[in-house]
């Protein structure tokens, strides 16, 4: 480390006053970077390592304040600077990278026209001819292709990743001295996080800049950064080298978010917390072999489901107007392209891919909420594919297959208490009626997902994330279904909480007997619950097999690229 | 755009369409005779069933109805039976008076009710959001005939400052030569300077009245839009990037928080249009509204089927100002044209 570190966090405390008086979000934080030096700091949500890079750039909410401590950033007293002093470094200095690449961005102004917005209000008019070019080659920097086309181009008209290349520009555009990159790639595509990550690095390495990265993701930090903070609650609970700490994590806290972070080789059991990992090991997993005898007549059968959607557009319209041909692309759009599986009786298959594969398209057909436009949907050994989605809601069919969705918070509804939520579909589609009957099988319902009775009384917003998404089990299980959709059900929720979840979800099966349709963009977690695993791409299955026989040794080169670009923590924990 | 523009105009056909029918029908079903109305109280039955001959309501409904249609679509609203004028000179006359007295108001509105959203959002909690929450309350706690009363007693009876609320102009100016019928605008064409003057002071006060009461949705809307976007992400993007507050506010916050306030100010501005009636009565103001009114009471049929056709149409093209206006500042609008 040099002498004078570029930026020096001593003792930091944050304040936010809420209705319930004062929050303290970081406690007596103490975190250094040096010149050129790629920091991670490490934590779940809650843990206040978004607030702190706040508190760095002194962008904290109104409610916010710096109560002790101090921000030393190249000489600079942050917490005493003035708003124009601060107004200078920001951007020019520091700059941040913000979680959500698309929100992050001005939806109403052109891409070009931002970053010029920030080289506008950092660089001098003489020193540079025109800011126009100088958006461009900012634009040109972060590999975006025809970047003079792009600086034209509306956040809304360009890709996730693509937004985020943008907001990598606008955070580079001036040369600061350190980088803060807030979550940069979550809710990215694997691929495209490894070619942002990528880029993040180049650029900075190029530069001679300091990052502090901001992430959840151990693997993230691993692959990417020279030191690792870890936080919990506020506070930093360990500081060391990368190569240290996952070598040889000190604090509890480290090795319980090491042992919950799925990886290669470790089973289900692995990621919880060793004494709960004792406590709950059921001592034989349901064998696979069992699911493999019932593969003679499976529970789901798809042959050759197509959904197509008409491809809109301005250029088609006005075409057939002028009763011209449009240009050469097809007027649909083929989002599931024939594509053929089955689900076995007790079997879960991860069906993996990219946004836009045409994942969630194909589990919408299966729960038919969405119509296919051709192709064959056996379930139990009864067409259901020839059923009307609008009709299928109130048939007996609809108990037998549930999902459970992806955002724990949105999919349930804010008005109604947990019990009321579990109990909806019993209302709807089951056969127990009666006010205590009903409570009763909630009640039971809960014990079996783990949520206290005491917590059934109480609104989403009174929840957790990890208890939500227990709700949204409860509620997808109270029809004793025999097929479940799991949409990334963990998706939302911190790795610890992620592993619990699974180990939940794990367990309910082998109880059950149900089987799992799991839809997932990540490997690792699809390969610690499901017997198979499916790979989609534009529509089509590009590759199918036994989990352990995809991930370890894929044949496809889309499997593979998947496979490469999970970054992995370098993590050995007994 | 133009494609855009003349698929709207065709949508907003069918509901022209219904909206004759449906006021032909309303006025026919409201009690009240016009034949025995218009004949007077000494009138003999037999005088009654001559005006009614002589008025086609002793046809059958349908046929009136067809004959009331095709001289629509010769451009004839009918006469007014207690003018004897024809309803669409009335209305050309009359329209804008009121659109006038309506648009002045809504631009005092604007120009008070905008910067005072805008400064209530950056402030909250503070005496500007507090100015700004009693102002709109009062405002709109207000009914419009009560401002329009005391803002006449204090500054035409006690103080003296503004003159006689008797119409547009005072007696001793003539009507400047009709070119837009806005007397503002005409009279400044005119180089008529102290008619501008008379067309002016005789205009403040009814337009504080609409303005005092149409203060609050726009104040409203503009402090929590500008709430809304001023806690989003790319607010706070551009604040990291150190913009400077006028930019990160103008730039930034306050485009993306106007595209509500524009769908809140074309609900405002047509339902002022129509609702000044009050406004209009307390200033005797000859306007749109006081004509519907006064028709309606005396069950005359055509000015009101007229009237309610006119608004419907200004509606139409209201709405679709607003949809361009906003394919302006929203550049994902412009996809679905």
């Amino acid at each position: 480390m040099t002498a004078q570190p570029l930026l020096d966090v001593q003792d930091l405390t944050v304040e936010f006053s809420t209705r319930r008086g004062i929050v303290k979000a970081v406690q007596h934080v103490n975190i250094s970077v040096a010149k050129g030096e790629t920091l991670a700091i490490v934590g779940e949500s809650g843990s206040g390592k978004s607030v702190t890079s706040y508190a760095v750039m002194r962008i904290l909410d109104r409610a916010g304040k710096i109560a002790e401590g101090s921000v030393m950033f190249s000489g600079i007293d942050v917490k005493a600077a003035t708003e124009d002093q601060m107004r200078d470094l920001r951007g020019r200095e520091v700059s941040m990278i913000f979680q959500n690449p698309r929100a992050a961005l001005n939806p109403i102004r052109k891409v070009g026209d931002q970053i010029e917005d920030v080289l506008r209000t950092h660089v001098q008019q003489a020193q540079v001819k025109d800011h126009g070019e100088k958006a461009i080659e900012a634009l040109e920097q972060v590999k975006i292709a025809r970047p003079r086309e792009r600086y034209h181009a509306y956040p809304f008209e360009l890709s996730g990743g693509m937004c985020q290349r943008v907001v990598i520009a606008l955070a580079l555009a001036c040369n600061p001295q350190l980088l803060i990159a807030d979550e940069p790639t979550t809710g990215l595509d694997v691929t495209t996080q490894k070619a942002v990550m990528d880029l993040i690095v180049e650029l900075t390495r190029r530069k001679a800049m300091s990052t502090i990265l901001i992430t959840h993701d151990l693997g993230l930090a691993a692959a990417y950064c020279d030191r690792v903070v870890v936080m919990e609650k506020g506070r930093v609970v360990e500081t060391a080298k990368a190569a240290d700490i996952f070598a040889n994590p000190q604090h509890p806290y480290t090795k319980k978010l090491m042992r919950a972070t799925p990886r290669l080789g470790v089973s289900l059991r692995d990621l919880l917390p060793e004494e709960e990992g004792a406590a709950t090991a059921v001592p034989a997993e349901p064998a696979p072999a069992e699911a493999a005898s019932a593969e003679s007549k499976p529970l789901l059968r798809i042959e050759k489901l197509v959904k197509e959607y008409p491809r809109q557009g301005a250029t088609a319209t006005l075409g057939k107007l002028f009763g011209r041909k449009p240009p050469v692309e097809p007027d649909v759009f083929r989002a599931v392209d024939g594509i053929s599986f089955a689900i076995g009786h007790g079997e879960s298959v991860g069906l993996v891919g990219e946004s836009g594969c045409g994942k969630s398209t194909t589990s919408m057909m299966v729960m038919r909420l969405l119509d296919q436009t051709s192709g064959l949907i056996q379930f139990d050994g009864e067409d259901i594919g020839s059923i009307a989605p609008s009709a299928f809601a109130r048939l007996p069919q609809r108990s037998r297959i549930q999902m459970v969705f992806q955002d724990p918070t949105d999919s349930l509804n804010p008005r109604f208490t947990a019990a009321r939520a579990i109990a909806d579909p019993i209302m709807q589609l089951g056969d127990i009626r009666g006010r205590d009957a009903l409570r009763a099988r909630c009640e039971e319902l809960a014990t079996m997902v783990g949520l206290p009775h005491n917590l059934l009384d109480r609104f989403p917003h009174q929840l957790s994330g990890g208890q939500k998404a227990r709700v949204g089990i409860a509620r997808a299980i109270a029809l004793h279904p025999k097929l479940v959709i799991l949409d990334e059900p963990t998706a939302a929720l911190d790795v610890s909480v992620q592993a619990v979840v699974l180990n939940l979800l794990q367990d309910l099966k082998a109880r059950l007997g149900m089987s799992y349709l799991f839809v997932s963009h990540d490997l690792n977690v699809v390969r610690l619950l499901c017997d198979r695993v499916i790979v989609m791409r534009t529509g089509r299955i590009v590759e199918e097999g036994s989990s352990e026989k995809v991930l370890s040794d894929p044949q496809d080169d889309y499997t593979k690229e998947l496979l490469t670009a999970i970054p992995h923590p370098p993590l050995q924990v007994h | 755009m133009l494609t855009m523009i003349g698929k709207r105009l065709m949508f907003a056909i069918p509901s022209l369409i219904g909206v004759v029918i449906v006021t032909f029908l309303l006025t026919r079903a409201l009690p009240g005779d016009p034949a025995a109305y218009f004949a007077g109280p000494a009138a003999t039955k037999e005088a009654v069933e001559q005006i009614r001959k002589k008025l086609g309501l002793d046809k059958p409904l349908i046929e009136q109805f067809f004959r009331y249609a095709s001289d629509l679509a010769h451009g004839d609203f009918g006469n007014s039976l207690t003018t004897g004028q024809p309803v669409a000179t009335e209305i050309r006359n009359r329209l804008p008076a009121s659109a006038e007295l309506t648009l002045l108001g809504l631009i005092v509105s604007i120009v008070i009710a905008i910067p005072l959203g805008v400064l209530a959002a950056t402030r909250p909690g503070s005496w500007i959001d507090h100015l700004c929450r009693v102002t709109t309350t009062a405002g709109v706690s207000l009914p419009v005939f009560f401002t329009g009363l005391v803002l006449v007693y204090v500054f035409y009876f006690r103080l003296g400052w503004s003159p006689a609320p008797l119409g547009r102009l005072d007696v001793f100016y003539s009507v400047p030569p009709t070119v837009t019928g806005f007397y503002l605008i005409d009279t400044l064409i005119a180089r008529d300077v102290e008619a501008f003057r008379s067309a002016l002071s005789q205009l403040i006060l009814p337009a504080t009245t609409l303005a005092v009461f149409s203060l609050a949705p726009i104040a409203r809307m503009t402090r929590a839009s500008m709430l809304a976007v001023l806690a989003s992400e790319f607010v706070r993007t551009a604040r990291a990037s150190g913009l400077s507050p006028a930019t990160v506010i103008v730039t930034y916050a306050f485009r993306n928080a106007m595209l509500p306030v524009i769908t809140t100010l074309s609900m405002v501005f047509s339902f002022l249009l129509g609702a000044n009636v009050l406004v209009e009565k307390v200033f005797a103001w000859p306007g749109i509204g006081s004509y519907a009114v006064e028709a309606l009471i005396s069950s005359d049929f055509a000015p009101v089927q007229g009237f309610v056709l006119t608004m419907a149409i200004m509606y139409v093209l209201l709405n679709l100002v607003i949809d361009i206006l906003y394919g302006v500042i929203d550049p994902r609008v412009r996809l679905e044209g």
